[in-house]
């Protein structure tokens, strides 16, 4: 059994305050291992984005316990939890959050610029990761000039960039036509086997299902089960571990 | 990539650049000119003292100025100096506001300079026509060209009055300014004496040169125990009391130096402003950087690199303008001056003012929920 390199026990978050207090997460128990694409899916509200939050560093846990690569995060302090945040892990956002005003290159290269990694070397290894993504002839390009499916590439190559042991993304294909959802699926999960690394996506969408190695269903602030594709099966086949569940929604 | 950033956010809203450049513009020119016009009349009013050459100065006790120095030293005053030792040469100077009475009728004052340039102490100095000798021949006097319509002249051979006798103009000196406007005119120290009518032994100063090696400050306090009712004073001393007389008796000085606190003051405030809002507009931008794991230092140099990106094209314009408005200044009864000390200080003020005003972008940045970005 590998080592887990993100680990959440029993985790509870309240938001809010006063007559607004929810409690988003009611005593999550999460781990994620290298070479996985894991899915998180669930209704809306029902912790997906606040649980993301907390395994990436973001939020702190109100109570229970999260482990970033053995790790205990409980008690850091904003700084320290940057800190955590640009050595362990990578973020894909919905909206891709580029930078408007900075080129597909210098985009990656700011990701690189926070860790302090700069010059030739920096801007090589931007280069090679945009290429690997397949937007070895956009380097140049600006946000406003790239279409949503690259742009979410270039999201992608700078999650990568900096080879965190986590990538995390929040929806990363709702903002995307099918062709590209798929795209930026695959994308994804072959950062997963490639690369050895954990990458959780967050997910509505079922036409992902068939690039994840696990699935994780939460509601209403706790998962409800889990699902994982037998080692060895390439189909997006998806068996259940828990509980049986209809795949393709 | 910091300062690429802050670079493309800077350009990336080009009026809001324009605003925070006219701000900087504002403070830089309006700062150079009340500082120039501080230093310009400060040159002015040290002048005399500073093309002295002499190491220390007696006046009558209380004197305030070079200009109000009165006619109170005396023939004692001069031996008992001169018995000092370390003391090369005592010279006699004369100096006092006197009426003008120009050709065509009508008066002005002026501050007549009396010197003997043979002593080597104080000589009329940018003579652009005539010499010494000239100024030595009977009746005459030097002026300064740049005054001829205050002093109802034309140029040499004109003929006025000064308080009690005849002068004739014999030769031009060229932008010697005063900053009393009272115009200086140089002749020789018994010619200013019977001028003025006063006894051919007194003096309104005394400027001592010492021996080769003598030691200043020791001579100085010889010479104070000896003369009774002068003040000894060093030539650094008495510009001061001369700029103390003219820049803040009179309240000029205060008023150039409140109008530069001032521009700094508006300066700081519009480029707080736009730094402000331009901070506000990349939000969402620094809170992706935080998410990305950037430290909150990393940031505020964002901030900091884009104030001080602002301040030195602002700094560049504005030297620019004012070196202009400076040039326009030359001929003016007040010359604006600029050093390299000044441009100096210019710059660090401005980067001193782009900080401060980074200080209410950067309040804002540390209040960034690295969590909001996720809710876009
Ligand atoms: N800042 C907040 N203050 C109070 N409640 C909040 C806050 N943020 C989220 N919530 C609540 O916490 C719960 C979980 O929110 P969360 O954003 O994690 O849901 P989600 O699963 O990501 O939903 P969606 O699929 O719509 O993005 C919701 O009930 C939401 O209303
Ligand atoms: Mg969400």
């Amino acid at each position: 059994m590998t080592i887990p390199v993100l680990e959440a026990e029993n985790v509870v978050k309240e938001l809010g305050k006063g007559a607004g207090k929810v409690q988003a997460l009611k005593g999550v128990n999460l781990s994620l291992v290298k070479g996985e694409l894991t899915l998180l899916m669930g209704p809306s509200g029902s912790g997906k984005t606040t649980l993301l939050s907390i395994l990436g560093c973001i939020l702190t846990p109100t109570s229970g316990i999260v482990r970033v690569a053995g790790e205990e995060v409980a008690g850091k302090g904003p700084e320290e939890l940057a800190e955590l945040r640009r050595k362990h892990i990578g973020f894909i956002f919905q909206s891709y959050n580029l930078f408007p005003t900075l080129s597909a290159l210098e985009n990656v290269r700011i990701a690189l610029d926070v860790i302090g990694r700069k010059g030739y070397q920096a801007s090589s290894r931007a280069e090679e990761v945009l290429r690997e993504v397949g937007l070895g002839n956009r380097l140049r390009n600006y946000p406003s000039n790239l279409s949503g499916g690259e742009q979410q590439r270039v999201a992608v190559a700078r999650a990568i960039a900096a080879s965190p042991s986590v990538v995390l993304a929040d929806e990363p294909t709702a903002a995307l036509d099918s062709e590209n959802g798929h795209a930026v699926m695959a994308l994804l999960a072959r950062i997963a086997k490639d690369q050895n690394r954990s990458v959780l996506a967050v997910t509505h969408d079922p036409r992902t299902l068939g690039y994840a190695d696990r699935v994780v269903r939460i509601e209403d602030g706790l998962i409800v089960g889990e699902e994982r594709r037998p080692a060895g099966l390439d189909a997006p086949e998806i068996t259940d571990l828990t509980k049986r569940r209809k795949a393709n929604g | 990539m910091i300062l690429t950033l802050a670079f493309r956010n800077l350009f990336h809203d080009r009026i809001r650049l324009a605003v925070t450049l006219v701000g900087i513009l504002f403070s830089i020119v309006l700062v150079a000119i009340q500082l120039g016009m501080y230093l310009g009349s400060s040159q002015m009013i040290t002048a005399m003292i500073e093309r002295s050459n002499s190491d220390l100065w007696i006046t009558a006790f209380g004197a305030k100025s070079f200009e109000e120095g009165g006619m109170l030293l005396s023939n004692r005053e001069r031996h008992q100096a001169l018995a000092t030792p370390g003391v090369k040469a005592v010279v006699p100077l004369v100096v006092a506001f006197a009426e003008w009475r120009k050709p065509e009728g009508g008066s002005t004052r002026v501050v007549l300079v009396g010197t003997d340039a043979e002593d080597g102490a104080l000589e009329p100095w940018s003579l652009v026509s005539g010499t010494w000798q000239d100024i030595k021949s009977p009746d005459a006097i030097s002026a300064d060209d740049t005054y001829f319509k205050e002093l109802g002249i034309e140029g040499i051979g004109d003929t006025a009055q000064i308080a009690m006798g005849r002068v004739k103009v014999k030769a031009l000196t060229h932008r010697i300014r005063s900053f009393t406007q009272s115009p200086y005119v140089f002749t020789t120290l018994s010619r200013a004496r019977s001028l003025l009518g006063t006894d051919s032994d007194k003096a309104t100063f005394y400027l001592v040169q010492l021996e080769p090696g003598a030691n200043v400050e020791a001579v100085r306090q010889e010479l104070r125990n000896r003369l009774e009712g002068a003040e000894v004073l060093t030539k650094a001393e008495f510009e001061d009391r001369s700029l103390r007389q003219w820049l803040f008796r009179t309240g000029a000085g205060l008023a150039l130096i409140g109008g530069a606190l001032l521009g700094i003051l508006v300066g700081t405030v519009i480029v707080a402003q736009t730094l402000y809002s331009s901070t506000k507009d990349h939000l969402n931008e620094f809170a992706t950087l935080r998410a990305l794991g950037s430290s909150s230092g990393y940031i505020y140099k964002v901030i900091l690199a884009q104030a001080g990106l602002s301040a030195v094209i602002g700094y560049v314009l504005g030297i620019l303008i004012s070196l202009g408005i400076l040039y326009i200044s030359r001929n003016t009864p007040l010359p604006l001056v600029m050093t390299p000390g000044l441009a100096g200080a210019l710059f660090g003020l401005t980067l001193f003012m782009s900080a401060v005003s980074a200080i209410s972008a950067i309040i804002k940045v540390t209040k960034i929920d690295p969590a909001t970005v996720f809710s876009r």
